[in-house]
């Protein structure tokens, strides 16, 4: 066990975990914030992104350690107020059936966005190709990222 | 499941100033065509409405959302009778109760059984509500209208809210035979409204099974036998016991040692250096060839007739015949499996994403020997169900691991939990001959169906030897002179369960590839040759349904006319086409693909559906569309195999879900239609298949009679 400091939707957070002891569970079982979402534990369905200094990584597979002082985003730190421009573009959308996969699903199409703000459908492909949604929302998860992509040029051009 | 007997389906059951509280009854598929029983006992409502003297619409169902919108589409359907103002509705999420009737949600039917009751309680309470504004201002009722979430005297501004009636309304007699509104006058039915619990899955505030949390609560894992059947002999916890965390492992059940943490990965660490011994059991030889080799001989073994029209044995013509063969397929929801429970004593309560509340509720009670009425059951969101949540097993096991523990505990699933010790879609062998006229159209047409019984397996009466799941999956929609459907019932030892679409999968890919191979010999086009053999308005009679001729004919034609069947296609790009009935509805699919080194690549799916009234048609397409992504997986790579005795695949690598590159743009239409609503959860899967394999002949003039095609 040891002490570590996680720096998490821009709050410094101190838990006394197993320093291996990989991101999601301490999101989930020791700071209870549980919109980050276990899937597969093996870095292949994306339920548990979430970003490191602004890229989406696999939450299951980042040991706690090496999380600790950089700057950790999840779901629910997305937008400092309300809603972020990619969840309003989901709720425009309709995205969700079960929802399950769509916290990941937001959190890879938010740095997807990020480094690329107008992706190709292509890109959209290879950008989101990390998420599995079992309910089959793929042409809305497609619709809503050129929805958000189409808000952030509006945005850019103000 | 028992049937729930009473005295009418409609009854008010308010206290005193809490407003209006209308309990009605919500037959489930099981009582599917009496919903109203025997007429002489207690009323015992399963299902509430509630208006509250401050103005909210709250309509109480116990039916679970799982991503296909019950919680939205069931109060649209009240809501139109009601003439509320739709801002005014919310859901609310009924648990288990004794009281209560069936509350299963699963064979698409939480529409079609619910259309009439949800229907019949809104208009009542609408009755009601005039009522009470008639009395109040001393008028007839006809000088009243409601409208909006209000009762308005005709032609006039004045009004009362349904908020402010909903007292008075209350200790009023209620219709027992409400007068229903005309399709033509609905505003709410029929329209995509948003869902009502879209914003929350955004936000990550949803709460799933798995984000459910108690104070002091523990996390758990199982380890399980990895053979089929196998038990535990012994085990050694002294490594577990060393990990940080872990506060228990102790066998429970014969089958399965629990690992108790304070976090999940405490759990699965200590899991992962527990040391277990297995009896393998009866099943440590078992492997997917010697099943399908069953499956094979069993095609010349004794047969029941599913369906029979004329006599295919005294018919001669040009024989054609193909087999085809299915795998076991897992469901692989995304919210692996998982309960809560807190075991306390002379009670216990559980928290679970399931469809079977009751089920969960009654097995729970005995594994603990409890009362039914000791264990509550709460129902979660649930992250996909698809059939998996049918069964009872994560609940038993919380509360089993609950009471070992004396304290809360929620028992998790990994990925690899859930992919090996599931219940699986039967594998399944299919023998198809026909004989074809001078013309090339089929005069004799048999499919032998060749599969272990889901509900066999699991101890349900089988009356005449028929699985009654394929009562409600396998219709042959085609005006034949002679034709049979037979089924062969199997066993296996291999567990089995209910898989979106269940059978209709299987004897939809059998039938419309082999349709396909027809059309092929008798060198028509394969959408002429259906709309042929449906170019005569019958009702075919199977089981206890009707089907129409014309509903299919319908579906294919406006598939067809939106994917532009015969219509230049790029270069390279081929389509297939399929048509099937289930769960009440009709489904036809064009699928366009081209081959890349020998694949598929799927570009477009274009289907359209006649499942009678839509009730949101926004909801309606995610249905269509997640069907058919659903399916594409299930065709492509979806595949359950067994190797000594244990489930060789485990996680997405080895059961690969499609990802966003691979999924084609879904394009779904409907048949407008006033005719009662059917299912639509389930029908666009079994299309799929047969489509995408048909547009592989068309690219290719080779068959593919196994699925899944990349094996």
């Amino acid at each position: 066990m040891a002490d570590i400091t996680l720096k998490i939707n821009g709050a410094d957070r101190k838990v006394n975990v197993s320093p291996e002891t990989p991101l999601l569970w301490v999101l989930r079982d020791t700071l209870q914030m549980t919109g980050t979402k276990f899937g597969c534990g093996i870095g292949s369905c994306g339920a548990c992104t979430v970003h490191l200094e602004g890229s989406a990584v696999r939450s299951c597979l980042t040991p706690a350690s090496d999380a600790a002082g950089k700057n950790i985003t999840t779901i629910e730190g997305l937008a400092a107020s309300g809603l972020h421009p990619v969840q309003q573009a989901w709720i425009a959308e309709e995205v969700p059936q079960c929802g399950y996969c769509q916290t990941g699903q937001i959190m890879s199409a938010v740095a997807l966005l990020a480094k690329n703000p107008q992706p190709s459908e292509d890109q959209i492909s290879q950008g989101m190709s990390g998420n599995i949604c079992r309910c089959g929302t793929y042409d809305r998860i497609r619709r809503a990222i050129h929805r958000a992509a189409g808000a952030s040029t509006k945005q850019g051009a103000q | 499941m028992s049937p729930i007997s009473r005295r009418g389906f409609l009854g008010a059951t308010a206290a005193a100033g809490a407003g209006l509280v209308v309990g009605f009854y919500l037959p489930h598929k099981s009582s599917f065509g009496s919903p109203f029983g025997d007429s002489n006992t207690i009323f015992s409502p399963n299902a509430y409405l509630k208006i509250t003297p401050d103005g909210k619409i709250i309509v109480v169902v116990a039916r679970s959302e799982m991503g296909q919108g019950v919680r939205t589409a069931l109060p649209m359907i009240l809501a139109e009778e009601l003439e509320a103002d739709w801002k005014q509705v919310s859901f609310e999420q009924a648990g288990a109760s004794t009281l209560y009737g069936d509350q299963t949600t699963g064979g698409s039917a939480s529409v079609r059984t619910t259309w009439d009751p949800m229907r019949k309680a809104g208009a009542a309470a609408r009755e009601m509500l005039i009522s009470a504004a008639a009395l109040e201002w001393g008028i007839p009722r006809s000088a009243c209208k409601a409208e909006n979430g209000s009762v308005w005297k005709a032609g006039t501004s004045t009004g009362l809210t349904y908020g402010a009636l909903a007292n008075r309304a209350a200790t009023l007699p209620i219709p027992s035979d409400p007068p229903l509104k005309q399709a033509k006058d609905y505003k709410i039915v029929g329209k995509p409204i948003p869902r009502l619990d879209t914003p929350a899955k955004v936000t990550g505030n949803a709460v799933f099974g798995i984000d459910f949390r108690l104070p002091d609560m523990k996390h758990a894992v199982m380890a399980r036998s990895p053979v089929i059947g196998g038990k535990v002999a012994s085990f050694n916890d002294q490594e577990s016991k060393k990990i940080s965390g872990v506060s228990f492992v102790g066998k429970v059940g014969d089958s399965a040692v629990a690992v108790v943490a304070d976090s999940v990965w405490g759990a699965m660490e200590g899991r992962r250096v527990l040391n277990v011994t297995w009896d393998d059991g009866p099943n440590k030889d078992l492997n997917s060839a010697a099943i399908f080799d069953g499956l094979k001989n069993s095609a010349s073994g004794k047969a029941v007739t599913l369906y029979s029209v004329g006599d295919t044995t005294k018919v001669s013509g040009r024989h054609v015949e193909a087999a085809y063969q299915l795998p076991f397929m897992a469901h692989a929801p995304m919210e692996p499996g998982n309960s809560t429970a807190h075991f306390q004593g002379d009670k216990c309560e559980i928290w679970s994403p399931t469809q079977v509340p009751q089920d969960c509720r009654d097995s729970a009670a005995q594994a603990l020997g409890l009362d039914p009425d000791q264990v509550k059951v709460n129902i979660t969101l649930l992250g996909g169900g698809f059939g998996r949540r049918l069964e009872h097993d994560y609940a038993v096991e919380a509360a089993l691991v609950s009471k070992a523990i004396n304290g809360p505990v929620q028992v998790l699933w990994t990925r690899e939990d859930d992919m090996r010790f599931s219940s699986y879609r039967p594998a399944s062998y299919h023998k198809l001959s026909a004989a074809l006229d001078g013309q090339g159209w089929p005069i004799a047409f048999t499919h032998r169906i060749v599969a272990p019984s889901i509900s066999g397996q699991k101890g349900f009466p089988i009356e005449g030897g028929i699985d009654p799941d394929l009562k409600d999956e396998a219709p042959l929609i085609y005006s034949l002179p002679n034709a049979s459907l037979e089924y062969v019932m199997t066993e296996t030892p291999v567990p089995l369960g209910w898989m979106r679409s269940v059978y209709a999968l299987q004897v939809g890919f059998a039938s419309e590839c082999f349709i396909d191979e027809l059309a092929a010999a008798a060198g028509k086009d394969p959408l002429e040759y259906r709309l042929h053999l449906l170019a005569k308005d019958e009702d075919i009679k199977y089981f206890d349904a009707t089907w129409h001729t014309a509903r299919m004919r319908g579906v294919l034609q406006l598939a067809a006319a939106k994917a532009g069947w015969g219509k230049p296609l790029p270069a390279g790009h081929f389509q297939g086409i399929a048509c099937f009935g289930c769960f009440s509805s009709y489904m036809a699919e064009v699928v366009q693909i081209s081959m890349e080194n020998g694949k598929p690549r799927v570009h477009r799916v274009v289907g359209a559906v006649d499942c009678g009234q839509v009730v949101n048609s926004n909801i309606l397409e995610q249905q269509l569309q997640g069907g058919v992504i659903f399916a594409l997986t299930n065709a492509l790579r979806a595949q359950i195999t067994i190797d000594k005795g244990r489930v060789v695949q485990g996680n997405f690598g080895d059961y690969a879900p499609i990802r966003m590159g691979e999924a084609p743009s879904v394009e779904a239409y409907f048949v407008t239609s006033t005719e009662a609503p059917t299912g639509v959860g389930e029908p666009s899967v079994p299309p799929l298949a047969p489509a995408l394999c048909n547009a592989m002949y068309a690219a290719t003039k080779k068959r593919v009679r196994a699925l899944p095609i990349l094996a």
